[in-house]
């Protein structure tokens, strides 16, 4: 299974190596940085590279690769799952997955890679048995390690790892105890340049922070169920409650976790709630284009549309940009011609717009293609899919616990094409 | 290389200048380099009494190691704190004794005994943790003492420590391969583990140590495929992979009926929609033909289990379940797992990638399941080019009639893409398309010629390249096109490009023949300053215009060959010097000449654009073989679905005992709830959502009952009583013997409870019922000795030491080998020998043929072929030589005997069955044992039997093996192997040996005899008949003496003869079938004569030698 662990930063620097097997020289990720090297951007280096004598497989997150050496036949996924649950162990552990973090808690970030895997073999890969293993770092613990001497390996021992519900530690207690779901879910669209929606889908996902005393037994239920197409559970939902009676059924995990992830059926039209007007042109001969985008609200089921974000690729043949936005800041990058424009708040009174002239590289025939739109924004309180949970029922234990739903819809992968 | 260079400075101990410290949390140590007066200061530290000093120094030791640097100068300081009192130092300390031991191997020793107590520890977690640590020490010497820990743990009350031994097997594997038989042992036992703690890491353990080992799945295959949904993710992983491959060795395909249709549906490829439903119908068809399919409720019970994993979070799994479910499903329920799929593309870019790989190879074989999600696949600017290549590939795929006019609008968009690698590959999809949809070719063609105005050379070459193929299926409709791309050779310079439009030219000249001549002209020009390929085509357009313009481009080609001539290159050297002389008419070139044009402007085929991922199925999907279209190291072969059911009584049998606890309650798991427990026992028909597989089962049931006897595992029965072969026999079916054989090996099924079983059946069973209770009670409390639990699971393991104690149980009469298996009723062998090839007329009396019911029983508990024995258990003589084949000594204390048993070889008629019997004198259990490699003689043959899995000590194997010895008494040679050894071999028959008996008449005897020695006379007398002189022994005058005498030397059969003094045999060779007839007349006194006539002089020959021998002793 997994021999070794390398991590390289943007600059090409190995700033970690973890060994699980006999040491693997590190001088195999030469083959990683000559496929980095032949690839363009970091995204396109490909996520198995072979080489004579293992295989590298790697994953690129926070401006970090993670590379794992293996030796052996095992399904990629497996590795590459792996690997992303690393990362979202570090985030969960450090709050931010970068470099500094990691070298800044190197011996924690080391002993945690120690319990996930033995003998490249995935261990304990749940945060809840890892946090009870190895404590994450706070700025008080550290202070008090520091002066007393005492250490984040925890000292009684991970009984996590032997019970029936591995991702619960028992004993949890709260003086507060409150269950939070937040429901949200993101439009994927691609819209073509008359307007009309080419694809468009809903994913959805119910994230949960639930700090409840004891062993609490949980079933949220849904208005409307059939809804979900697609589903896929945090390991701790019952699915065969869900097969029958469509309900979720769960001793949750502490604190912070993914209950659900979902995909809306195809058959139900998606709501798109803005629509995106533009004209961008170049004239053959002429070193001007001209640019315009403005943004508007279009089935918002009365909500507003915030935090919007527009972002294009200009072709290579635009030199500068200038433009006027009729509200927030907009930034044109001349050396990767990347525009964003961070438009904020739509009030749909006064549509928000960017209009301005593009300048061209002189001589050079108009580019082919016109820029995508990227888009974002969010929604709050509205679930675009029309979702709604309909309760929420703790069982197993005696207190009342507060609770709280909240939905949100962002955008996913939103496109519009020009 | 940046690293490259960091790491040697690293390697040289200099500090190195501009990495940043992990000086910032005062945890990790601060600032500090790898200084040797720092490791002063760090073994200071260490040796110091403060926890706090030693914390901080390990703290530094591991920072140190996290950079790759060498810390290992400080070995025996940190080896010392291995008993320190403080947990993280401690774990620290393990951290770096892990990652130096193999460098240190020494001083790595002194720190076992710390292991060792902790292995003793009450504490459960504790001594997992020793043992990890301990098997994670990469020492030679320890093996001894980590493979004691391995099976000590293995059997420990704590699953969690268990699952430790298990994860310790493979690392004990890697360090000393040697010790791969007690690890299977091991493997074996935490294989029963019931918990689900354990059967990931034990799977995985088996995966990495005896992947081949297959049978050691049998009896635990019900139980893994019920733990399986709640064992943790990378368990599931690891269990769905296995699985699969198991599964493809046990069941047949389900989609056999359907592989007549493979074909037509493979060309049906691109064709419309309405495919399924054809499908449909000729499966209705086929099922009246074909022998009916129903699906082994144990290959259901996998789908079933399987299923909901889909819903899995972790991608790796979905993706387990989907291969599963591509390799095993029906074809009407792959659907399921296309949805699942497409939702993973939502996932990281990386899981995309891999998705998608599947997804490509997929969407070849079953195009309908994705069709449904086409607009998933489409593209966005933002995705990475290598997740737009393969979506593209996916979209190519999916594309047919229906759906290729929306395909080809999205095409547009994307030729218009910034992305140039991404643009000429959406060039190539439309190239596909268009040669696979022949309504869209005019189209797309069309839409490629208007892109060879475009401005970007990358795309109008990739056009140039991909009309060319389209143009090259027909040519004639487009000669304004090739006009058009002719043009073109004034500006694109992409070399391939140039080539291409060279070719076209070339080879539809006769379309352009105006032009053709002037782009030769030009390139003759050019021609010097042209890349290597457009060179090539250059000639072939010089030569191709030379046979069919000769009068326009005659000094043309002349200056390019001449120009050509003097190239660099040797292959346009070549190319030249080859085509002048083909094509150009001098007084030496030879008879070629005339063909030239045959040569060169012959048909040719267009070519066939497929996918890359075509057949790239037969890598197991989900593999980094697949994912890399090449076997990885360790790759396990998927194999092929069996023609045949594996002969049902190895799995069946051995899955009997875990079905008869699905009944029983199953560990409740912790998911299930009441209606959990309602599942696994149904059948495949039973299943509400496959409706097709409902209609084949129902049809089934409608044909004959022959037949869906036989595939139904239910109805193979051992408790076949004597009334009922009785009854069969009368019937004289003449599928009789197999059918026997298959019910006396079925596995004992429900039926079988239901009825009132017979003599040591039922106290068997007792048995085995209890082994199931004591089963189900175990695991209740997982926490029990696992050691009794192994002997419960063992009730039910079909290794053949069981079986031998459990027959020692059985009633008396029932003994091991069957050649003991002696006493019983007459008429019973008889009965069963009616059913087969003719039987001689024995007069031996045949007291040593058991009760067939006790035979099917006895053979029942075996696992090899042998259970086919008691349907043939024809003549046995009391008197059968056996042969030695291993000593004891040469064979270390295995011994093997073998004896030529006359049965008929089931298999094939023109082998010698040879039954051989294994002991094991040894206090070892012997594993594995097999025949291989046989190195049969020119035209011989051997089947070998097969394998044993296990032999325990003390006990005796029987087996049979056929040889077709090709009626020659050459010795067949051949390897038997253990698990350790291999053992050179070799078996020579007897003469009498190679020939069965043949029953006939006195006439049909004479008859025979007169035919032979004419045919003898025709040529040489004494050709076919071989008479010798003999006097008979005292003891050796009797009717019987004599009888007896001859048909031990030979196996031959008596025929009936009026005379008193004469005795006459018969009998064919086995595997030519020729006649070989004996004759025996007593004269007066002791004097006697034996005549032989036989084709085959050789044997005939020695045959009286033996027989004579015989008769003298």
């Amino acid at each position: 299974m997994i021999h070794s662990l390398f991590l390289i930063n943007a600059s090409g620097d190995i700033f970690l190596e973890k060994h699980w097997k006999s040491v693997v020289s590190r001088s195999v990720c030469d083959y990683f940085f000559e496929a980095q090297e032949r690839a363009s951007e970091a995204e396109n280096v490909p996520p198995v590279i072979p080489t004579p004598h293992h295989y590298l497989l790697s994953v690129y997150r926070h401006k970090i690769f993670f590379v794992a050496v293996i030796q052996t036949e095992v399904p990629p996924l497996f590795v590459i799952e792996f690997l992303h649950r690393v990362v979202d162990t570090f985030q969960d552990y450090f709050g931010v997955c970068s470099e500094v973090m990691i070298k800044d808690n190197v011996v924690v970030v080391y002993e945690v890679l120690e319990e996930m895997l033995d003998n490249g073999f995935p261990l304990a890969t749940e945060s809840n048995i890892l946090k009870e293993l190895i404590k994450p770092p706070t700025i008080l613990r550290t202070v008090v390690n520091t002066i007393t001497g005492s250490t984040n390996v925890g000292d009684q021992l991970p009984t996590g790892q032997l019970s029936v519900v591995p991702w619960r530690r028992t004993g949890v207690k709260y003086t507060n105890n409150e269950a939070y779901f937040d429901v949200i879910e993101e439009i994927d669209a691609i819209i073509d340049k008359s307007g009309s929606t080419i694809t468009a889908e809903i994913q959805g996902v119910i994230d949960a922070c639930v700090k409840l005393t004891g062993m609490p037994d949980l079933t949220l239920s849904f208005m409307n169920p059939r809804l979900l197409d697609d589903v896929s559970f945090h390991p701790c939902v019952r699915f065969k409650r869900w097969e029958s009676e469509r309900i979720l059924s769960f001793i949750p995990p502490d604190g912070n976790f993914r209950l659900l992830s979902y995909h809306v059926s195809a058959q139900n039209l998606v709501a798109i709630p803005v629509y995106v007007k533009h004209n961008i042109s170049f004239r053959d001969g002429s070193s001007l284009g001209r640019f315009e985008i403005t943004v508007g609200p279009k089935q918002t089921m009365g909500k507003t549309i915030e935090g919007v974000m527009v972002a294009s690729q200009m072709p290579k043949g635009v030199l500068n940009m200038s433009l006027t936005p009729s509200q927030g800041t907009h930034i044109f990058d001349p050396v990767t011609k990347l525009l964003s424009w961070d438009v904020g708040k739509i009030n749909p009174q006064k549509l928000p717009s960017l209009k301005g002239t593009m300048s061209l590289q002189a001589g050079a025939s108009k580019p082919d293609e016109n820029p995508t739109i990227n888009l974002q924004f969010k929604i709050q309180q509205l679930a675009i899919s029309g979702l709604k949970v309909n309760r929420l029922d703790m069982y197993g234990e005696k207190y009342k616990p507060f609770k709280g739903i909240k939905y949100m819809t962002k955008a996913g992968k939103f496109q519009v094409r020009t | 290389m940046a690293a490259g260079q960091a790491y040697s400075e690293e390697k040289g101990g200099s500090s190195s200048l501009g990495e940043p410290e992990y000086g910032h949390d005062p945890a990790s140590g601060g600032i500090f380099s790898s200084d040797y007066k720092r490791h002063d200061d760090l073994k200071e530290m260490l040796d110091s009494n403060k926890d706090s000093l030693k914390l901080e120094a390990m703290k530094r030791i591991v920072a140190m190691i996290a950079r790759g640097k060498n810390a290992s100068d400080l070995f025996p300081a940190v080896v010392k704190n291995v008993a320190c009192k403080n947990i993280e130092v401690k774990k620290l300390v393990y951290v770096y004794l892990v990652r130096y031991a193999e460098e240190q191997q020494d001083l790595a020793l002194l720190s076992i005994s710390t292991f060792q107590r902790g292995l003793k520890d009450p504490n459960q977690l504790i001594r997992a943790s020793a043992l990890r640590v301990l098997s994670s020490i990469r020492v030679p010497i320890i093996v001894p003492i980590m493979m004691l820990a391995i099976k000590e743990a293995a059997s420990d009350m704590s699953p969690y420590v268990r699952k430790t031994a298990a994860h310790a097997i493979p690392k004990l594997y890697s360090l000393d391969s040697d010790q791969k038989d007690q690890l299977i042992e091991v493997i074996e036992k935490l294989l029963a583990d019931k918990t689900t703690l354990v059967a990931g890491s034990v799977v995985m353990a088996f995966e990495e140590v005896c992947p081949e080992r297959i049978d050691l799945i049998h009896k635990n295959y019900r139980k893994l495929c019920n733990l399986l949904i709640d064992v943790e993710e990378w368990g599931q992983v690891v269990i769905i992979n296995m699985l699969t491959r198991y599964a493809r060795t046990q069941f047949l395909s389900p989609n056999q009926n359907e592989s007549l249709l493979e074909d037509s549906a493979e060309k049906a490829f691109y064709g419309s929609d309405e495919e399924d439903t054809k499908d449909d119908k000729a499966e209705a068809t086929s099922l009246v033909k074909r022998k009916p399919y129903v699906m082994d409720p144990d290959h259901r019970l996998l789908l079933r289990n399987t299923k909901p994993l889909l819903q899995s979070r972790n991608a790796a799994v979905v993706m387990a379940v989907a291969q599963l479910y591509f390799h095993l499903a029906p074809k009407a329920e792959v659907g399921v797992i296309a949805k699942a799929l497409v939702r993973l593309l939502r996932s990281h870019s990386e899981v995309q990638y891999v998705v998608l790989q599947n997804v490509a190879t997929m969407s070849i074989k079953r195009r309908g399941m994705f069709e449904p999600y086409l607009k998933s696949f489409y593209i966005r600017s933002t995705d990475p080019t290598q997740i737009k290549i393969l979506k593209l590939e996916v979209l190519t795929n999916l594309a047919n009639e229906t759906n290729i006019s929306t395909i080809l609008r999205e095409f547009q968009t994307y030729i218009r893409s910034m992305d140039k690698d991404f643009v000429a590959a959406t060039i190539q999809a439309i190239g596909r398309c268009a040669t696979n949809i022949g309504k869209v070719r005019d189209t797309c063609l069309n839409g490629l010629v208007q892109l060879l105005s475009n401005r970007d050379e990358l795309v109008v070459a990739e056009s140039v390249v991909v009309i060319k193929k389209l143009l090259q299926m027909q040519p004639a409709q487009h000669s304004e096109i090739i006009k058009h791309m002719a043009k073109l050779t004034d500006n694109i310079q992409v070399p391939m490009a140039r080539a291409s439009i060279l070719w076209l030219i070339g080879e539809y000249c006769e379309h352009v023949p105006k032009i053709a001549p002037d782009v030769l002209r030009k390139m003759a020009k050019s021609f010097t300053n042209e890349e290597d390929i457009v060179k090539l085509q250059v000639i072939n357009l010089a030569a191709k215009l030379y046979l069919t313009n000769s009068k326009q481009s005659k000094l043309l080609t002349q200056y390019v060959l001449n120009l050509a001539k003097y190239d660099q290159n040797y292959d346009i050297r070549d190319r030249a010097r080859f085509i002048r002389q083909l094509i150009v008419p001098t007084e030496k070139s030879g008879a070629l000449n005339k063909y030239a044009k045959k040569l060169f402007l012959a048909q040719k085929p267009a070519p066939i654009l497929e996918s890359s991922f075509k057949d790239r199925d037969h890598f197991q999907l989900g593999s980094l073989s697949h994912l890399l279209n090449a076997k990885a190291v360790g790759y396990q072969e998927l194999p092929d679905w069996p023609d045949e059911a594996p002969d049902p009584s190895v799995p069946e049998w051995t899955k009997c005992t875990s079905r008869e606890k699905r009944k029983e309650k199953v560990e409740k798991p912790f998911y299930s709830d009441s209606e959990g427990e309602s599942g696994p026992t149904e059948s495949a028909d039973s299943e509400p959502e496959s409706v097709s597989e409902e209609s084949e089962t129902s049809s089934s049931e409608g044909s004959s009952s022959s037949g869906s006897e036989e595939e139904e595992e239910g109805s193979g029965d051992q408790s076949e009583d004597k009334e009922e072969e009785e009854k069969r026999k009368k019937k004289k079916e003449k599928e009789a013997p197999r059918k026997a054989s298959l019910e006396s090996a079925g596995s004992p099924s429900e039926e079988e409870e239901e009825e009132g079983v017979k003599k040591g059946k039922k106290k068997k069973q007792q048995q085995e019922r209890k082994g199931c209770g004591e089963t189900s009670s175990e695991e209740a409390s997982a926490s029990e000795s696992s050691s009794s639990e192994s002997d419960s699971g063992s009730e039910a393991q079909e290794s053949p030491a069981e079986v031998e104690t459990k027959r020692r149980k059985a009633p008396a009469s029932t003994k091991p080998s069957p050649r003991a298996t002696t006493a019983g009723p007459k008429e019973i062998s008889l009965l069963d020998l009616d059913d087969f090839t003719p039987p001689p007329p024995q007069p031996v009396p045949s007291s040593n043929i058991v009760s067939s019911s006790l035979v099917t029983d006895l053979e029942g508990l075996t696992l090899t072929d042998t259970s086919l024995a008691p349907a043939l258990l024809s003549p046995v003589f009391g008197s059968v030589r056996t042969y030695e084949l291993l000593h004891r000594m040469t064979g270390e204390g295995l011994s093997v005997e073998y004896c030529f048993s006359r049965r008929p070889f089931p298999h094939d008629p023109h082998m010698v069955a040879v039954q051989i019997q294994i002991s094991n004198n040894t206090d070892a259990e012997v594993k594995s044992l097999r025949i291989s490699e046989p190195k049969p003689l020119s035209g011989m043959r051997i089947q070998e039997f097969p394998e044993i899995e296990s032999l325990a000590p003390g006990d005796t194997a029987s087996v049979v093996m056929g040889i077709d010895f090709c009626d020659s008494t050459q010795a067949a040679n051949f390897q038997l192997c253990t698990h350790t050894r291999h053992f050179y071999v070799s078996i020579q028959p007897p003469v009498g040996e190679l020939m069965a008996p043949v029953f006939m008449s006195e006439n049909e005897f004479k008859k025979e005899q007169e035919h032979l020695s004419r045919l003898g006379e025709g040529k040489l007398t004494g050709m076919s008949e071989i008479t010798e002189k003999l006097t008979l022994p005292e003891k050796c005058r009797s009717d019987h003496a004599i009888v007896q005498q001859v048909t031990s030397a030979a196996n031959v059969g008596r025929v009936p003869c009026g005379a008193d003094n004469e005795y006459r045999f018969a009998a064919k060779t086995v595997t030519s079938g020729s006649l070989v007839l004996i004759t025996l007349e007593k004269r007066e006194g002791a004097a006697a004569q034996l005549t032989v006539n036989s084709e085959k002089m050789v044997i005939g020959t020695m045959l009286v030698k033996d027989i004579v021998q015989a008769l003298v002793q």
